[in-house]
């Protein structure tokens, strides 16, 4: 039982989760889950009961059964106490403030990662605004590498996504085409395959390789087939420079993405011999996703997103990518709520350690726009996300969602001065696409690119 | 201004690729072409089913039921008062129980538009054939508010085999007024998803009226065969080569 006497009335929280839920600034899915605070008065009384626990509290209480839960087990059993000491004595009010001291050096939150657990800044973040969730991510600093090297100091790198309804190689080709002009892809060159057949994402495969390879750009490539998917053609012998999986917070939500840890476990040993030394395992994650597989236990979606982010860190990731508002307006119903968890996301993942990225987006049925859109993007991008998507107009045509542009993210590279990963840059140089400030300005249409890409076009 | 060199790349894809730019950013008409279109897919999301004259002259007598979820708001929000039957459709529904096959349901969905432009064109196609394969057909029930499992609770009240919901899709860039198509046996409380099958993107510049038609006649045949739907029943309509006459029909 957590108690607070908050303005004269005191108000009990029967269980952590229902603290927690209670305390997490209001969005659509915890009121579908029904376990959102009643009023705002009662929200901010969750926060101040949230605010006086200590952080050992979460190392002590699960708000997933350890026994019926492997998420839960993981977590717990990979706690690195040592990493852990130097904020033990803590509560979460004042972890909130040593994140925002001149104590938490970029140093010290790499040293700290091992030892937070994902309740923990799930917990801390609920008491964060906007601005607090931007000047902690800010200071950490997750660098990973494949061809190229991603999240340095004033890098925003993308992943190219050229989509297609039908898998058309050459309609996906035109799209890599367009991005690549745009300075897009340091990330990765990644598809979303319309059907999860091994025929057909071996053939997506093979495709993206023979660009990478033709245009010799140093970059990866992936498709983001089910992961048993690319196991499978890994024996076969296909070109996969990074395994792809949607993963949750809960094992039963895994259950309902097809996977579980040991499985992923096994993906990650094939991956690495493959790929010895780097980070080669690409995850996808959005709040939501538990509840709407049925598999939340009763806790707040922003805390099974954290969650999630401790089954990535286990696989050394390139990439993981919160697809913030994909889900829909019953998880995160308009343009604030979608705000809130994408920086939400990004604090929870960098601080666990992880090479944080954003989908910025939005459905057709949720109430946002482009100007939503906007401020996210740039919100992110002051904080130092490490990634972002790059979709050709930012319209999405086979998943049917809007997204963030080629256009989008130079922008931001040029209104906050980052720049794209170091390797994709020299590249885009020795292509003639940066002018003389090393600005991405195409010389118009797809000139120098397009002989060796015209043929490749022919080929698809 | 957009580069002409693009011209022969966008017959490969629908993409916004080679847009207008002005240092970094959009043009001006790529940006309000992407405006607009997205203002018409939220105009379709808000859209309220209006009367559908064209639904009335197919023949069957037509029901109207809502759902729990009282507007567009609640309806977004809340997706399981999107499935279930307001208080008013029981009885509405109840003197038109008996021993049917298939109930049809058009519900509004994410987009009244596809069903006010495509609902009934597509029954108009298909009606025939399901008679012909000797259907009984329960009334023709039009849902507001209402989400695909709807139709579960409709086709149970009415005592039916099956059902067929048409639903507006939820709507994209390139459509606001895509209609999708879900057929279901035996539907029962507990179904989910994987017990259905559907058939997409119906709308005269995606998937034709007499090709969707064709293809609902075909899984429709079938599932009532094997008495089954869901993951079981894969969609061998473009590869038939034993089709029943009702379907041949088309």
């Amino acid at each position: 039982m957590f108690r607070a006497t908050v303005g004269g009335e005191r108000h009990c929280f029967p269980s952590l989760a229902v603290l927690m839920a209670e305390a997490t600034p209001l969005r659509s899915g915890d009121q579908l889950a029904g376990l959102a605070a009643d009023s705002q008065a009662r929200r901010v009384a969750a926060q101040w009961a949230l605010a006086d626990l200590p952080l050992t509290e979460f190392l002590t209480t699960a708000v997933v059964p350890y026994e019926a839960d492997e998420v839960t087990r993981l977590i717990q059993d990979t706690h690195d106490a040592a990493a852990f000491a130097p904020v033990r004595h803590l509560t979460v009010g004042g972890f909130r403030e040593w994140l925002l001291s001149d104590a938490a050096t970029t140093e010290a939150l790499a040293a700290l990662a091992p030892g937070l657990i994902p309740e923990m800044v799930a917990a801390t973040s609920k008491l964060c605004r906007l601005q607090d969730l931007m000047v902690a991510a800010s200071r950490a600093q997750v660098v990973t590498r494949f061809r190229g090297t991603i999240g340095l100091p004033g890098r925003l790198s993308t992943r190219l996504q050229p989509n297609h309804p039908a898998d058309d190689p050459r309609g996906i080709a035109a799209s890599v085409l367009d991005g690549l002009l745009l300075g897009s892809g340091d990330a990765c060159i990644g598809v979303n395959p319309a059907t999860d057949s091994p025929e057909r994402t071996h053939a997506l495969l093979s495709l993206l390789d023979e660009v990478r390879q033709t245009l010799a750009i140093p970059t990866q490539t992936c498709v983001l087939a089910h992961v048993t998917t690319t196991m499978e053609l890994m024996r076969r012998g296909s070109p996969v420079d990074l395994v792809f999986q949607s993963i949750a917070g809960t094992e039963a939500a895994n259950a309902g993405f097809g996977i579980t840890l040991s499985l992923l476990d096994e993906a990650h040993a094939a991956i690495t011999e493959r790929h010895p030394g780097l980070h080669a395992m690409y995850f996808e994650t959005g709040q939501g996703s538990a509840l709407s597989s049925g598999a939340h236990h009763g806790v707040d979606q922003q805390t099974l997103e954290a969650r999630a982010y401790a089954v990535a860190r286990c696989y050394r990731p390139l990439l993981v990518n919160t697809v913030v508002g994909f889900i829909g307006p019953e998880y995160l119903f308009d343009g604030k709520q979608i705000t809130r968890a994408g920086l939400e996301d990004h604090f929870c993942g960098k601080l666990l350690g992880l090479p944080m990225g954003a989908d910025v987006c939005y459905t057709n049925h949720a109430e946002a726009d482009q100007d939503d859109a906007d401020a996210l993007l740039a919100l992110l991008a002051a904080a130092g996300i490490n990634f972002v998507m790059g979709v050709p107009g930012a319209d999405d045509i086979m998943l049917g969602y809007q997204s963030t542009s080629f256009h989008d993210a130079l922008a931001m590279r040029e209104l906050l001065g980052r720049r794209p990963a170091p390797e994709f840059e020299a590249w885009l140089g020795e292509q003639g696409l940066l002018d003389q400030a090393g600005r991405v300005r195409p010389p118009g249409g797809p000139a120098r690119l397009s002989q060796r890409f015209q043929s490749l076009l022919a080929a698809a | 201004m957009t580069d002409p060199a693009w011209t022969p790349l966008r017959a490969f894809t629908a993409a916004r690729i080679g847009l207008g730019r002005s240092g970094a950013s959009l043009g001006t008409a790529p940006l309000l072409e992407f405006r607009l279109a997205h203002a018409r897919a939220r105009d379709a999301v808000h859209h309220d089913l209006g009367a559908v004259p064209a639904l009335e002259a197919l023949g069957l007598p037509v029901v109207t039921v809502r759902s729990r979820a009282a507007d567009r708001r609640t309806f977004l929000l809340r997706p399981d008062l999107g499935r279930a039957l307001d208080d008013d459709a029981g009885p509405a529904l109840a003197p038109h129980a008996g021993a049917h096959g298939l109930a049809v349901v058009v519900a509004d969905g994410l987009s009244a538009l596809a069903v006010e432009r495509h609902a009934a064109p597509v029954l108009a196609a298909l009606l025939p054939a399901l008679r012909a394969g000797g259907w009984a057909l329960a009334p023709l029930v039009v849902a507001r508010q209402a989400r695909v499992a709807l139709g579960d609770a409709v086709a149970r009240t009415l005592g039916a085999a099956a059902a067929l919901v048409l639903i507006g899709e939820r709507p994209g860039l390139s459509a606001p007024d895509s209609l999708g198509a879900y057929l279901t046996w035996a539907p029962a409380a507990g179904t989910t998803d994987a017990d259905r099958n559907c058939v997409s993107n119906i709308r005269p510049d995606g998937l034709g009226y007499q090709e969707a038609a064709w293809k609902l006649a075909f899984l429709l045949d079938r599932m009532r065969a094997m008495g089954g739907s869901g993951v079981q029943l894969k969609d061998e309509s473009d590869r038939a080569a034993a089709l029943p006459d009702s379907v041949r029909q088309l």
